[in-house]
């Protein structure tokens, strides 16, 4: 590469691999060097025709099935393990006195919110269920939750950031009700359940459940938890688009 | 079932066959359930992605001899790269980039849909194929050279052959 910057330099700017410093640092001297722009065009258009000719392909709803009925039931066992856990837990706050009971309630608060979110994920991925209304259309989505959620949740379309709004759904998370708003990253689906923050509500930040990651933020008195199996990275990248807005 | 479809994609393109790739996908889930049981917690994409890689390249030894399976090599580095014009004469014809794409070698096949279909990171490609990262980023810059040669070869063949008849 006869360009003084390296052109691993370039190749990690493209993939996203820079961190911001690095990234300022390729964008100013790519605006005084030809040859960097030109490969950078090249590469990019590379990667625009790997990405509009639909490559992708997913599991067949045939394997989908075979591998759900090869597989032993994890989650019935490790929801029992919760059970005992619970009640095991119970108890000896019961035998600890009032005050060590609501520490643990305030505890399991954290993580039921999100378990309630990350199952409304799961039962939105069945056939049919995704969508109450769908469209990519910010401006259609967003009047269409008015008289169904007591809030005017901020509905945005992120496709120029690669998360296509795909439409919206009523849902009702550990009792309260919820705006979902589905957005689409690659091939996965993301939900971002957004629900009012009064009364108090606890969630824990982020975390894992059945292989789903979720990540939760508060922004003008609505609580956000966004659950998908994308990349951990994606979801961190929608929790700023929400922020930012 | 998370995950299910980025392993099916990854065999798939690894396989270059569907019916193998469900195969192999099925299998390698299995495998990785029956192992660790009790796995659920930290990045399980990479996780299955990479037992999967395992099947698949198991699978290819066993079926295909002529797959050239050998590890990459560090030297040559891409140099000129085609106009973005002749890429985007190129074509955005779902078969022709298909067809480019599986006829690279595999560890260029595996990278590329890692990378750009997949959306992993550096670090999680190294994670799942067991490479160092500077590796995969030699590798990467190589496949997508390839590919794009590949992609601005000319199809005049086609249009002689047409004439021809």
């Amino acid at each position: 590469m006869p360009c003084d910057l390296s052109s691993v330099q370039l190749r990690a700017y493209l993939d996203d691999e820079l961190d911001a410093v690095g990234a300022a640092t390729f964008e100013s001297h790519l605006k005084s060097c030809q040859e960097c722009a030109a490969v950078l065009a090249s590469e990019k258009a590379l990667r625009q025709t790997l990405a509009s000719s639909e490559l992708y392909e997913r599991a067949p709803d045939r394997l989908r099935q075979n591998v759900l009925s090869g597989l032993p039931a994890p989650v019935a066992k490790s929801q029992s393990w919760r059970w005992v856990a619970l009640a095991a837990a119970l108890l000896l706050a019961v035998l600890l006195g009032r005050e060590l009971l609501t520490v643990l309630r305030g505890q399991s608060d954290v993580t039921m919110l999100a378990s309630a979110a990350v199952d409304a994920h799961l039962r939105s991925l069945q056939p049919g269920h995704l969508t109450d209304v769908e469209s990519t259309d910010q401006h259609t989505v967003k009047p269409w939750f008015d008289g169904k959620v007591a809030f005017a949740p901020s509905v945005r379309d992120f496709s120029s950031d690669g998360f296509p709004l795909r439409g919206g759904r009523l849902d009702i998370l550990a009792g309260r009700t919820a705006a979902a708003l589905v957005y689409g990253r690659r091939k996965h689906i993301i939900n971002v359940f957004v629900l009012e923050s009064q009364p108090p509500i606890a969630v824990s930040n982020s975390g894992d459940r059945h292989g789903y990651r979720w990540l939760s933020w508060q922004k003008d008195g609505f609580t956000y938890v966004a659950v998908s199996d994308a990349a951990p990275d994606d979801l961190q990248r929608l929790r700023e688009l929400f922020l930012k807005e | 079932m998370p995950h299910l479809d980025a392993a099916f994609n990854l065999a798939r393109w690894l396989l270059r066959d569907k019916s193998n790739a469900e195969d192999a996908t099925q299998e390698a889930i299995l495998r990785a359930y029956r192992f660790f049981p009790g796995f659920r917690a930290g990045d399980t994409r990479a996780w299955l992605l990479q037992i999967v890689r395992n099947s698949c390249y198991t699978w290819l030894e066993k079926n295909r001899p002529q797959e050239d399976i050998t590890e990459m090599d560090e030297d040559s580095m891409p140099s000129d790269a085609p106009s973005p014009e002749a890429m985007a004469i190129a074509s955005h014809d779902r078969e022709r980039v298909a067809r480019a794409l599986e006829a690279l070698p595999v560890h260029f096949r595996e990278i590329l849909v890692l990378r750009e279909l997949e959306g992993c990171s550096y670090k999680e490609i190294a994670a799942i194929t067991s490479h160092p990262m500077g590796t995969v980023m030699s590798a990467l810059a190589r496949a997508r050279k390839q590919l794009k040669d590949a992609l601005a070869e000319p199809q005049h063949r086609t249009k002689e052959v047409r004439r021809a008849v």
